[in-house]
């Protein structure tokens, strides 16, 4: 069986690149890494389907291109689309998930997120190796922020409510 | 009865169809899936009486000739986890019934619940049917692209977080199974599983080797076996009590039983015995270890459930009609037991809000159905006397024993070793869950760190009361592996002669290329 170098040659980097961003941390660059991955193994299929350039399915007393890997392939590239759509509608999801509040209005609010996004980027190297660079880590600090706020705010209400209740507890027992 | 074959996979599909056109009406759905599953489980024991009577059967699809067309083949192993699992699937269907009706359809929106579990459900039953390694693979790639949505039902950001390890892991596995298919077919020109046996036999060792290895790094990421297996506690617990039970019980089954199809049938020969046998004991300990220190009973569970693989392993490591017959009976074991005790986990976690074990105490008497429903399988899976889990363990280490070598005793040894440690994790989970008064609770200084909080749920919710359907699927399972300690023996024997079947490949061959075999 004679195979084309070529075929060879652009599947080996298909699958080194694609292994290389499976690797990362980034959602986004593993998704780019699988289909990557994906593509090289279709290549490989047809690399394992012999000589390309023969009759597809007459002439029957020369060689016939083989369908079988053909059928394979069309299966995995179908399958490999699904998966790929489910991965992005959940990568949006863990997007918006990150991304509650969208301040972007609040130029002074983004700005202060800016900065906080570059101390968490300091601390946590998951923070700075996104897609959606400073963006996304501006998000998240702020509505890591707000949720703080909300709850002390709640923290303040209650024990305002408790200093009420002894009030007229007092008051009551005068 | 060859008409039957396709029903498995086909009512399924069909039903998941129709119960997506009603998504408005979540009891029209629910009616269908339960229905379905009901008839799958007939048609399945119909199938295994049969296929016990007179031998296996095949069936070729669209009339194409076994090597070239798809061939679905049911024998005596198949027929028995095909009837197990549709037992499963409809136990633990009716168990999320009673949760969603209960919860306000909450938590599981329903327009997608049923579908997604009734093509999960064709995956798994196809995968058990498939006489094509290529049609394996798709039976795969359909009960995983189900269990994604499935494990991220709901989309909370733990879940996804969690579905994200899990959908990662498994594309890998995916990637690497359609590859060697690709270098199987580019070797021997067929993807037929029968016509692989004769094959590949001519093929030179070593590139059998490199194409077996692929084929078992493929199936051991699925059926989480040691060195693979760092996925499953991390991404099971987070999913709804149903979801996790059916994923514990059936998927890494899966993964067991297409490697017992790979060593028996398309590798035939001991190859790669002692490497499995190695991982085999390597999969337990470890697994049992990991169990031992967790606080938390789901991930306890799906720690215990990586480590019992390791006692199928075992048994096809042996590669003895023994070893196969043992280690079928231990899947059947395990799939029901695995599963019951996470569904009362899923009853745990509902009546004291969390499935910590430090902050939970005092159940016995706040709901003692619950404790007995949890304490019977606990001493199944630990191999107490005289539950099936005894029973599946004994019978390993007769075929141990049969083969005695160095190897097999020591084998022997850590897997009594690990029965004992299981014990000891579920025991304590259970003394301290249910047996402790609730007033220890407070001042509980735990041994146990909390080691992460990703899913582990860290506030205690308030009690609410559990609806009688889950209680009585919970019952049911009970019964069911209850049933296999007193069925025992002609269940046993259907293991042996199941085990018999598939020791060489010469059954199958037959039964793929004559339709049936005695």
């Amino acid at each position: 069986m004679s195979v084309s170098l070529t075929l060879v040659a652009v599947m080996a980097v298909l699958y080194a690149s694609g292994i290389y961003l499976l690797l990362e941390r980034s959602m986004t660059r593993v998704l780019l890494g699988f289909l990557l991955v994906g593509n090289a193994t279709n290549l490989l299929i047809l690399i394992v389907s012999g000589r390309a350039g023969v009759a597809p399915f007459y002439g029957e007393s020369g060689p016939l291109a083989d369908p079988l890997p053909q059928a394979f392939v069309l299966t995995s590239i179908v399958i490999t689309f699904g998966v790929s759509a489910f991965l992005l509608a959940l990568i949006y999801r863990s997007w918006r998930l990150a991304h509650v509040d969208d301040v972007s209005d609040d130029t002074e609010d983004v700005e202060v997120g800016r900065r906080r996004a570059s101390v968490a980027a300091e601390r946590d190297v998951a923070g700075d190796d996104t897609e959606f660079g400073t963006r996304a880590a501006a998000a998240v600090s702020t509505a890591l922020d707000l949720a703080e706020q909300e709850r002390l705010e709640e923290q303040e209400s209650v024990a305002e409510q408790l200093q009420a209740e002894r009030e007229a507890e007092r008051e009551g027992h005068t | 009865m060859n008409i039957l074959i396709p029903l498995v996979v086909l009512l399924p599909l069909l039903g998941s169809a129709v119960a997506l056109t009603q998504a408005k009406h979540p009891r029209v759905q629910t009616l269908i899936a339960v229905s379905v599953l009901s008839a799958v489980l007939v048609v399945g024991v119909a199938l295994l009486v049969a296929v016990d009577a007179s031998g296996a059967i095949a069936v070729e699809l669209g009339g194409w000739k076994a090597p070239f067309g798809i061939v679905l083949v049911v024998d005596r192993l198949a027929a028995l986890l095909l009837v197990v699992s549709a037992a499963v699937l409809l136990a633990v269907l009716v168990f999320s019934v009673g949760q969603g009706l209960a919860d306000g359809d909450r938590e599981t929106p329903v327009s997608i619940y049923y579908p997604t579990y009734l093509i999960l459900a064709a995956g798994v039953f196809n995968a058990f049917v498939a006489g094509d390694l290529f049609n394996l693979y798709v039976s795969f790639e359909i009960l995983l692209v189900a269990s994604y949505v499935l494990i991220t039902v709901g989309g909370t950001e733990l879940r996804i977080r969690a579905g994200i390890t899990y959908i990662v892991v498994s594309l890998v596995s995916s990637v690497i199974f359609l590859a060697a298919i690709a270098m199987i077919y580019g070797a021997t020109g067929t993807v037929n599983i029968a016509q692989l046996s004769v094959r590949l036999a001519e093929v030179p060792p070593d590139v059998q080797l490199i194409l077996h290895v692929m084929l078992l790094v493929a199936f051991g990421i699925k059926a989480a076996v040691f060195p693979l297996s760092f996925w499953l506690p991390d991404s099971y617990p987070t999913a709804p009590a149903p979801i996790t039970a059916v994923f514990a019980g059936l998927l890494t089954k899966v993964g067991v039983y297409a490697i017992m199809r790979t060593e028996m049938i398309i590798f035939p020969g001991d190859q790669l015995n002692t490497p499995i046998l190695i991982v085999a004991a390597l999969t337990m300990i470890v697994g049992i270890l990991g169990a031992v220190a967790q606080s938390d009973i789901k991930r306890l569970l799906s720690f215990t459930l990586v480590s019992h693989i390791g006692y199928m392993l075992f048994g096809i490591g042996l590669g003895t009609a023994a070893g196969l017959a043992a280690a079928t009976y231990y899947i059947v074991h395990h799939i029901t037991v695995q599963t019951t005790l996470f569904l009362a986990t899923g009853l745990v976690e509902r009546q004291g809000g969390t499935t910590g074990i430090n902050r939970l105490g005092g159940m016995l008497k706040a709901s003692p159905v619950i404790a007995i429903l949890f304490f019977i399988p606990m001493l199944s899976l630990g191999g107490i006397p005289p539950f099936s889990g005894f029973l599946g363990k004994l019978a390993l280490f007769e075929a141990g024993a049969q083969d005695n070598s160095v190897l097999a005793w020591v084998l022997i040894a850590t897997g009594a070793l690990v029965a004992l440690l299981t014990l000891y994790a579920l025991a304590r989970a259970w003394s301290m869950t249910f047996w402790r008064d609730a007033d220890e609770v407070a001042g509980y200084e735990h041994p146990l760190p909390v080691l992460t909080t990703v899913g582990v749920s860290t506030e205690v919710r308030p009690v609410r009361s559990i609806p009688r359907i889950m209680v009585g699927a919970t019952m049911a399972m009970v019964a069911l592996s209850i049933a296999l300690t007193v069925f025992a023996a002609p269940l046993y024997d259907l293991s042996s002669r199941a085990g018999d079947n598939i020791t060489g490949p010469e059954y199958y061959i037959t039964t793929v290329f004559t339709g049936e075999s005695k």
